[in-house]
C-alpha cells in the first residue's frame, strides 16, 4: 500500500525565486520534525502538502492519490493544518472555536454527540478543559495556542500539519504539545511539525526533515541527523552537539569574531 | 449555547414576530383588537377592508423587508469578518436605488421588473466596492467601511438627481429611497417581493456552517474543506438578490443589517448557524414594530420607517467602532 504522504519533486516558484525545489520524500506514520533557517522553505512545504497552495512542479500523492483529485471536502477529512498566523472574527467562546474543527463532519447534519466527545477529547489533550467556556478574545496568547490546536485535533484527521506549533508557548507548554503530538503519532497518525527549536526536536522528533534554501538537505533518525557537520552545513554556523545522560544537547556556537 | 437553549430562542422569536404582527395589524387609525380580527374577518364586518388591502400586505412587507436586510447584514459581515458592516452603510442600499430609478427611467411601464433591476444594482455596487478596497489584511474593515460610506453618499446625489427625470407613476420620493416607506404596499408589490427575497433568504440560511469556517479566515476555510471563492460568488449574489427585492419595495432602511445582526450575537453568541435564522426573525419582527412606530407615532401623519432605525442604529454604530476600536472586527 502506498504511503500516507509523498512529495515528488515539489517545486513552487515567486516572483521569479524558487521557494522550494526538488523535496521529495514519503512518510506514513510518526512525527516528523522540519528544521530549517528562516526562508528555508519549512512553511511553504506545509502548505504545499496541504494543498492550499499548488505546486509548480511536481505532485504531493495522498494515499498514492495526487492531491487535485480530492475534493476539499475529502481533503477536510484527510488532513488538519494549524498555520502560524491565526485570527478569528466575531466573539466565539474557546468551546466554540474547538468545535469549528468539527465542521468538515457536518456538511450533511447538525452537530451531534460524536463531536460533543471529539471536542472533550480536544480539550483534554491540549489540557485546555477550564478554557472553554472563556470568551476566545479574553485567552493569553499561550491558552489562544492551546485552543487553536485543540481545534485541529477536534478535525480528527489522520494527517496533521503543524506550522510552529510551540510559537507563544512556555518551555513547560512546549514540552506538553511536542509529547502530544508524538503521542498523536504513536498512535498511529502522521504528524509534520515546522519547528525552530533544535533541542526540542531532539527530544520529541521520530524524524527530521531538514530543508535549506528549498531543497532537502537530509531526512533520517535524529541519531542520524544531529551532527555537527550537517548542521552547519544547513544553518551555516559552527554547532557543538553534547551526549549527557542519553539526551542531546545541540547548541551553536558563538558567531568566529566571538560577540 | 445548549441544543434545546437555541432551539426555545428561535421560539421565542417566532413568537415574537407573530406577536409584532398581530399588534401592527391591529393598531393605526382604524383600531381592531388583535383577537378580534377573525371575527372581523369572517364575518366580513367594517374593518376587513382595511385589515386585507391595507394592514395585512404592509406588516407582512414590513416583516419581509426587515427579515431581508438584516439576514443579508448578517451574511455580509460574516463575509467580510466584521461586525460592523451593512447593506445600507456600504452604499448597497443606494445602488439599489439606482438600479430600480434607472429602470424606470427607461421601462416605466414594466413595475415588476424593479426587484431585479435594484438586485443588479447592488451587485455592481458589491463589485465596484471589492475593487476599491479589497478584503484581506489590517485596515480591511475600516478601508470598506470608508469606500462603502463614499459611494453611498455618491449614489445619494444620483438618486437625487435622477429623480428628477423619472416619471414614477408610483411617486416615489428621495426621502422613500434615502430613508424607506412602506406606504406603498400591495398585494403585488408583497408577492414581488417575496419572489426574490424568500428563496435567497432560504438559501442564505445554509451558509452558516461555511461562514463559521471563516470567521477562522480565508486560508483556515480553505483547510476546513470550503470553497471559500465560490462561497464568496454565492453569498454576495445572494445579498444583492436579498437587498435589492428590500430595497426595491421599501426603500433604503438603515441600520436594521448592522443592529439586528449584533443583537442576535450578543443573545446566542456567534455561531452563524443559529445568528443568521435569528437575524431573520429579530429583524422581521423589530421592523414591523418600527412601522407600526412609524406610521402612529406622528398620526396622521406619517414618518419615513428609517428614520426611526437610523435613530436606535446610529449611536450603536458608534458604540461598536468605539469598542472595536477601528480594527473591523
Amino acid at each position: 500500500m502506498a504511503d500516507r504522504l509523498e512529495a515528488r519533486a515539489l517545486g513552487l516558484r515567486r516572483t521569479g525565486r524558487w521557494l522550494l525545489r526538488q523535496v521529495s520524500f514519503s512518510l506514513d506514520t510518526g512525527f516528523c520534525v522540519i528544521l530549517g533557517p528562516n526562508g528555508a522553505g519549512k512553511s511553504t512545504l506545509l502548505r504545499l502538502l496541504s494543498g492550499e497552495w499548488r505546486p509548480a512542479e511536481g505532485d504531493v500523492l495522498l494515499k498514492g492519490v495526487p492531491l487535485e483529485r480530492y475534493s476539499l471536502a475529502q481533503l477536510a477529512l484527510e488532513r488538519a493544518f494549524l498555520p502560524q498566523q491565526r485570527s478569528l472574527a466575531f466573539a466565539y467562546t474557546a468551546r466554540e472555536v474547538v468545535a469549528l474543527g468539527r465542521l468538515p463532519h457536518q456538511r450533511h447534519r447538525p452537530q451531534n454527540h460524536e463531536d460533543q466527545v471529539r471536542i472533550e477529547w480536544a480539550l483534554e489533550q491540549t489540557g485546555a478543559s477550564g478554557l472553554a467556556q472563556r470568551p476566545y478574545f479574553s485567552l493569553s496568547g499561550g491558552e489562544r495556542a492551546r485552543i487553536d490546536l485543540a481545534r485541529v485535533l477536534a478535525q480528527d484527521a489522520p494527517i496533521l500539519l503543524l506550522d510552529e506549533p510551540t510559537n507563544h508557548l512556555d518551555p513547560r507548554q512546549q514540552l506538553e504539545v511536542l509529547a502530544l503530538a508524538r503521542r498523536l503519532a504513536q498512535e498511529g497518525r502522521l504528524v509534520l511539525a515546522a519547528l525552530h527549536d533544535l533541542n526540542l526536536a531532539a527530544l520529541f522528533a521520530e524524524r527530521i526533515l531538514f530543508l535549506k534554501s528549498g531543497q532537502l538537505a537530509a531526512l533520517g533518525s535524529p541519531d542520524q541527523l544531529l551532527k555537527p557537520a550537517l548542521l552547519q552545513e544547513v544553518y551555516g554556523v559552527p554547532f557543538e552537539v553534547i551526549e549527557q545522560a542519553g539526551r542531546r544537547l545541540v547548541l551553536p556556537a558563538l558567531p568566529p569574531d566571538g560577540q | 449555547m445548549i441544543f434545546g437553549a437555541r432551539k426555545r430562542f428561535v421560539l421565542i422569536l417566532a413568537l415574537l414576530l407573530a406577536a409584532s404582527m398581530l399588534l401592527a395589524a391591529s393598531s393605526g387609525a382604524y383600531y381592531i383588537a388583535p383577537l378580534e380580527i377573525p371575527r372581523v374577518l369572517q364575518e366580513g364586518l367594517e374593518g376587513a377592508y382595511v385589515l386585507l388591502n391595507i394592514r395585512f400586505p404592509r406588516v407582512l412587507l414590513a416583516a419581509l423587508v426587515g427579515g431581508s436586510l438584516a439576514l443579508c447584514g448578517a451574511v455580509l459581515q460574516g463575509l467580510l469578518r466584521t461586525p460592523l458592516v451593512e447593506p445600507g452603510l456600504l452604499g448597497l442600499g443606494g445602488g439599489a436605488a439606482l438600479g430600480a430609478l434607472l429602470w424606470l427611467s427607461f421601462f416605466p411601464a414594466l413595475v415588476w421588473g424593479l426587484p431585479a433591476a435594484a438586485g443588479l444594482g447592488v451587485l455592481l455596487t458589491l463589485v465596484l466596492l471589492l475593487r476599491l478596497a479589497p478584503v484581506g489584511g489590517e485596515q480591511s474593515g475600516v478601508r470598506v467601511l470608508l469606500m462603502g460610506l463614499l459611494l453611498s453618499t455618491f449614489f445619494s446625489a444620483l438618486i437625487g438627481l435622477l429623480q428628477f427625470r423619472v416619471g414614477d407613476p408610483q411617486g416615489r420620493s428621495l426621502t422613500f429611497w434615502t430613508l424607506g416607506s412602506f406606504g406603498g404596499a400591495n398585494w403585488e408589490l408583497l408577492a414581488l417581493t417575496a419572489a426574490l427575497a424568500l428563496p435567497s433568504a432560504v438559501v442564505m440560511l445554509r451558509l452558516g456552517r461555511a461562514l463559521n469556517a471563516l470567521s477562522l479566515g480565508e486560508e483556515e476555510a480553505f483547510h476546513l474543506g470550503i470553497g471559500v471563492e465560490a462561497l464568496k460568488r454565492h453569498a454576495l449574489m445572494l445579498v444583492a438578490l436579498g437587498t435589492g427585492a428590500a430595497v426595491a419595495a421599501a426603500g433604503n432602511i438603515a441600520f436594521v443589517g448592522l443592529l439586528v445582526p449584533w443583537l442576535v450575537r450578543l443573545a446566542v453568541g456567534a455561531d452563524h448557524r443559529m445568528v443568521l435564522p435569528s437575524a431573520w426573525l429579530l429583524g422581521a419582527s423589530l421592523t414591523v414594530l418600527a412601522d407600526l412606530l412609524a406610521r402612529t407615532a406622528l398620526s396622521p401623519a406619517e414618518l419615513p420607517v428609517g428614520t426611526l432605525t437610523t435613530l436606535a442604529g446610529g449611536p450603536l454604530f458608534l458604540f461598536l467602532l468605539l469598542k472595536e476600536g477601528w480594527r473591523g472586527g
